[in-house]
């Protein structure tokens, strides 16, 4: 598989990485920071990459960048069949409703860009004739709850515009996979009290590993959280204006 | 100059106290003690160890060494740092984040034909940590410990600076980090010297002995010829039968002894929840014992095992350290010098068992010359290595009991398993301590850099 990587140096989308490079993938990765990219990038050849592992500078506050890093990827690559989108960025409920350029740059990155990104993908791998666009949501978009109002608002957005390009494109070849993850244990979620079933990026990893390679459309990581959304998305509104969950 | 008993002088942080990072209960592999304490996790390890008091990894050292010494220190997490950076397949050199844990470099490394020279017995630790205790292994008589070949690390020391050292640079530095529980510096980065091996199995030969006499020359007769031996050691047994055991020796298979494949990594199964106190019983693991022992049966046991069985065979089971409850249990290792005095394993555990210790699990290992770390554990003569239900005190008593053996045969023990030895004891063990201490307050002079275990033990202030 030949895939491209936005936001491969941290988190799940670095464990998703490693997993790729072990068994033989060919990865280029996207990031904002440079030296971060090359320390990533030196693994992922450790492990087993094949070929060179590429890198481009890419910002997902910065929409300018996002054609030129595809184009590099594409011909450093030769052209891909996989794109990874994992990068996002995450704040509490009380900084994002305090502070207004926090909370413009969350919601525009987290929604308004990874679509900007998640289209100029799209195109590229149609007219190659398909492949995977595998893209991290939450189980944040789920349901709203008071914690994740905001970020979860942005990532709800992401979900439904992703679940319409699986109607609208599987047919035609593009095989997405939304990744719904609950709590897991990476960098992001440091600042938070880990509840039950919080998951480690590693085996999240193999799950949305397993999920690119059967084209499943939606996963929830751990798998667990798809019981524990269904149960919440069913809470009557009254109990949700009364938790703090 | 400071004097070891000298507590190092301490100012408090300049940084401000994290609230960001919730408190949380932390302990280490032997749930003895817990404390409450801010973990710090980031895949931007080396940012996020700025300020903070310590490091930790995957937290299995037994007893407090991976613990803050006071809520208000934050401990930082390697685990997301762990990249592997560099890779030269001529001389085996790996350089590397300090979080790599060592379960992932296994299954990177045996089918390309290297492996770690030298593992503990559980492969949930990261390189950091590795350095930090300075492990050894079963084959220690041979190899020496895992400080032994590092060949470089990257720090930061406590006033915030990155200090890359080796023998050739900083060599002081090197050396008291080596096995310096993490006292000297955060270890941010590792360059380890990685063993070519024949094939990715191992050669393993198992025989039983009836009394410790008889099962102590034979682990050192098998190390003259194996470079891994081991000894499981039944302290249950009563009478004469005390300190029977099977002793375990390998080697690397050799590619016309090897199956084809390369090992798969196993699956473990996990003890899923906190198991209550008192399950393990006495008699029951008296019985175990009676039926391991039983089973082996009289003959030699030869052949191809898969490395994990041979090197982790408790890391089958997944959390086994919630067998032993709520109340948790302290692992006792210590290293008894036999040269001079043949008699004292025995005497060590007919003590252990006149005083009702109740070890539930006890490994025996041959150690070879003393290393290059300067608080490092191994020295030569045999280590035991017993499992202890922690009862309060108790077990304090035995505890202290023990130690005093260990202090009159000139033997220490082990500070990556230690929970409860005291300040002055391990002092009468260790006549390194000043030269590290001396180290410590030159790199450290504020006292910023400790742990639950240097407050402890070697008397650093709160």
């Amino acid at each position: 598989m030949k895939v491209v990587a936005f936001g491969a140096t941290k988190g799940m989308g670095r464990a998703l990485a490693q997993l790729m490079a072990a068994r033989g993938d060919a990865v280029f990765l996207l990031g904002r920071d440079r030296d971060q990219l090359s320390r990533s990038a030196a693994d992922l050849q450790i492990r087993g990459a094949s070929g060179p592992v590429g890198m481009a500078v890419c910002d997902l506050l910065d929409t300018a960048t996002f054609a030129p890093a595809l184009d590099q990827a594409a011909e450093a690559l030769n052209g891909f069949d996989a794109v990874v989108v994992t990068a996002g960025l995450f704040d509490s409920e009380e900084r994002l409703e305090a502070d207004a350029p926090l909370r413009d740059r969350l919601l525009t990155a987290n929604f308004t860009n990874t679509v900007h990104f998640c289209e100029l993908a799209r195109v590229r791998l149609l007219a190659a004739g398909g492949g995977t666009l595998c893209v991290f949501s939450s189980v944040a978009g789920e349901r709203a709850r008071k914690p994740v109002i905001l970020y979860g608002a942005a990532k709800a957005g992401l979900s439904h515009y992703l679940e319409g390009l699986d109607h609208k494109f599987r047919a035609q070849g593009l095989r997405t996979v939304l990744v719904k993850p609950g709590f897991v244990k990476t960098g992001m979620t440091a600042g938070l009290k880990a509840p039950p079933f919080a998951g480690e990026p590693e085996a999240v990893a193999r799950s949305v590993l397993a999920a690119i390679d059967k084209g499943t459309p939606e996963i929830y990581v751990p798998g667990m959280w798809r019981w524990i959304m269904l149960v919440i998305r069913m809470l009557p509104r009254a109990v949700m204006r009364r938790i703090g969950f | 100059m400071i004097r070891p008993s000298t507590p190092l002088q301490r100012v408090p942080h300049t940084s401000e106290v994290h609230h960001d990072v919730p408190l949380t209960e932390l302990s280490g592999w032997g749930h003895c003690p817990v404390v409450q304490g801010r973990e710090l996790l980031s895949e931007r390890f080396e940012a996020s160890t700025e300020g903070a008091a310590l490091s930790r990894g995957m937290g299995r050292s037994y007893g407090d060494s991976s613990l803050p010494a006071s809520a208000d220190d934050i401990v930082a997490c390697s685990t997301l740092a762990d990249r592997m950076l560099a890779f030269d397949p001529d001389s085996g050199v790996l350089r590397a984040e300090a979080g790599l844990k060592l379960v992932s470099l296994n299954n990177w490394s045996l089918p390309r034909g290297w492996f770690t020279p030298v593992t503990p017995g559980t492969h949930f630790v990261t390189l950091g940590g590795m350095v930090a205790a300075d492990v050894h292994g079963k084959n220690h008589h041979r190899n020496g410990s895992f400080g032994a070949h590092v060949t470089a690390l990257k720090l930061r020391v406590a006033d915030g600076s990155i200090v890359e050292c080796s023998d050739d640079q900083q060599r002081e530095l090197f050396r008291a980090t080596l096995g310096g529980m993490g006292l000297t510096g955060h270890i941010l980065e590792v360059e380890v010297r990685l063993q070519a091996i024949p094939s990715p199995w191992i050669w393993a030969e198992s025989q039983r002995f009836d009394d410790l006499d008889t099962l102590i020359d034979s682990l050192k007769r098998a190390g003259e010829e194996w470079p891994y031996t081991v000894c499981w050691v039944d302290c249950l047994a009563t009478g004469g039968r005390l300190g029977r055991g099977i002793l375990m020796r390998g080697r690397w298979a050799e590619p016309r002894e090897a199956p084809a494949a390369p090992p798969r990594p196993k699956a473990a199964f996990a003890v899923p929840f906190m198991m209550p106190n008192g399950l393990l019983m006495p008699w029951a693991v008296k019985a175990f014992n009676g039926l391991y022992y039983a089973l082996h049966g009289r003959r030699t046991h030869r052949g191809v095992q898969h490395p994990e069985w041979f090197f982790y065979p408790l890391d089958v089971v997944g959390e086994w350290n919630r067998l032993y409850g709520r109340h948790g249990f302290t692992q006792y290792q210590c290293v008894l010098p036999i040269e001079h005095d043949p008699s004292l394993p025995r005497r060590f555990l007919r003590h252990l068992s006149a005083r009702g210790g109740t070890a539930y699990l006890c490994v025996m290992k041959d150690c070879g010359a003393q290393g290059k770390g300067l608080l490092s554990f191994p020295k030569p003569g045999i280590s035991f290595a017993l499992d202890i239900p922690y009862h309060g005190a108790p077990t304090q008593a035995l505890i202290d009991a023990l130690d005093d053996v260990v202090v009159e045969s000139g033997g220490r023990i082990y500070l990556a398993k230690d929970a409860l030895t005291r300040a002055e004891k391990f002092r009468r063990m260790e006549p390194r301590l000043e030269a590290f201490q001396r180290i410590r307050q030159r790199w450290d002079p504020d006292g910023r850099l400790r742990s639950a275990q240097s407050v402890r033990i070697l008397g650093d202030v709160m």
